[in-house]
């Protein structure tokens, strides 16, 4: 099946939930509403569209503006041989969005992850603790607001003035 | 002041000729120090391919004496931090660490190891002599196995002159 068949697909059938079309970097993106993520995601991963393969999930922090994180979703379909690209911008002041654990095994880690970096939670998750960071870390890493060189050492260092 | 004889003229000098040399104990317990190594490789990054190559048949630190590769830090002597060591690693580094038993050296390897190198981020410890003390620094990204081997005998000169602490002896 053709990727423009399934553009024209999710254009008939969710037309409410679907904000923007384009095509980026040669891949078809599609900007949704936070709400209908799941409903799409369900809808993408049957047959005969078959977006069987979660490739990536992430998030960028654009400070400054309104809608401040944004999730990214990386969709391929093997037996179609398609990729798409989910979009959801999220606000800083509610932080949460549903976890894709149930659809992809993969989710799992990853969703750990951007929990980890950027502090969105994921509902629904089975086990949300940090991937990469230590307990006791304070702060999300990889947001723009933390500062380049603050860091928490777990023992303490030699000389006091080591940062 | 009478004549002093020739050292020949002692008869024990006769019977044991060539048969011992005098020397100091503190050199002896150098010299067997620095020819008989064992190392702990502790290695974490890319740095770790240039260890390898120094430490296999192209380069070869066994023709210094550093052969044994032991991965019990109970009985090695010279600890081999080679890479980037993150804060969640720091407990672990220094664990080994008080696991050797002294006498004990640390040879840093790489500019990761001796400054955090290109990563000046939440993630990584500025240099490991934050951590623990360090003999020898090997700059570098990464350095040539060459630089390995020069290190190597840079550590052995310290280990051949420095104050060697013994059974009945220790460092102050």
């Amino acid at each position: 099946m053709e990727i423009e068949k399934v553009i024209n697909e999710l254009k008939v059938k969710f037309k409410d939930d679907i904000t923007e079309f384009s095509i980026q970097f040669g891949d078809h993106v599609i900007r949704i509403k936070r709400e209908s993520l799941q409903d799409i995601v369900r809808f993408l991963k049957k047959t005969p569209h078959n977006f069987s393969m979660l490739l990536d999930l992430t998030c960028v922090d654009y400070i400054g503006e309104k809608l401040r994180f944004e999730m990214v979703y990386h969709l391929y379909s093997i037996s179609n041989k398609n990729r798409l690209r989910l979009k959801i911008r999220l606000d800083e002041n509610d932080l949460k969005i549903d976890s894709l654990t149930s659809f992809w095994g993969n989710a799992n880690w990853l969703e750990r992850e951007v929990f980890d970096m950027y502090g969105v939670r994921f509902n629904g998750h089975p086990d949300l603790r940090r991937l990469f960071m230590y307990d006791g870390f304070e702060g999300y890493p990889l947001r723009k607001d933390y500062p380049l060189r603050k860091r928490q050492p777990i023992i303490p260092m030699r000389n006091e003035d080591a940062d | 002041m009478g004549r002093i004889k020739p050292r020949h003229h002692y008869p024990e000098e006769r019977k044991y000729k060539g048969s011992f040399f005098a020397t100091k104990l503190n050199y002896v317990i150098g010299w067997g120090r620095k020819f008989s190594i064992f190392h702990y490789p502790f290695i974490t990054a890319c740095c770790g391919m240039e260890y390898m190559s120094a430490a296999c048949g192209h380069w070869d630190f066994d023709r210094f004496g550093v052969g044994m590769t032991t991965f019990s830090p109970r009985q090695s002597d010279m600890l081999f931090v080679v890479g980037t060591i993150s804060h969640k690693e720091a407990p672990v580094l220094r664990t080994v660490y008080e696991q050797m038993c002294e006498p004990k050296w640390v040879i840093a390897c790489g500019a990761c190891t001796l400054s955090g190198g290109i990563y000046d981020n939440y993630a990584v410890v500025q240099g490991i002599d934050k951590i623990i003390p360090v003999d020898v620094f090997i700059p570098g990204c990464p350095p040539r196995p060459e630089t390995i081997l020069d290190a190597i005998e840079k550590l052995q000169d310290k280990i051949q002159y420095q104050q060697q602490d013994w059974r009945w002896k220790s460092k102050k």
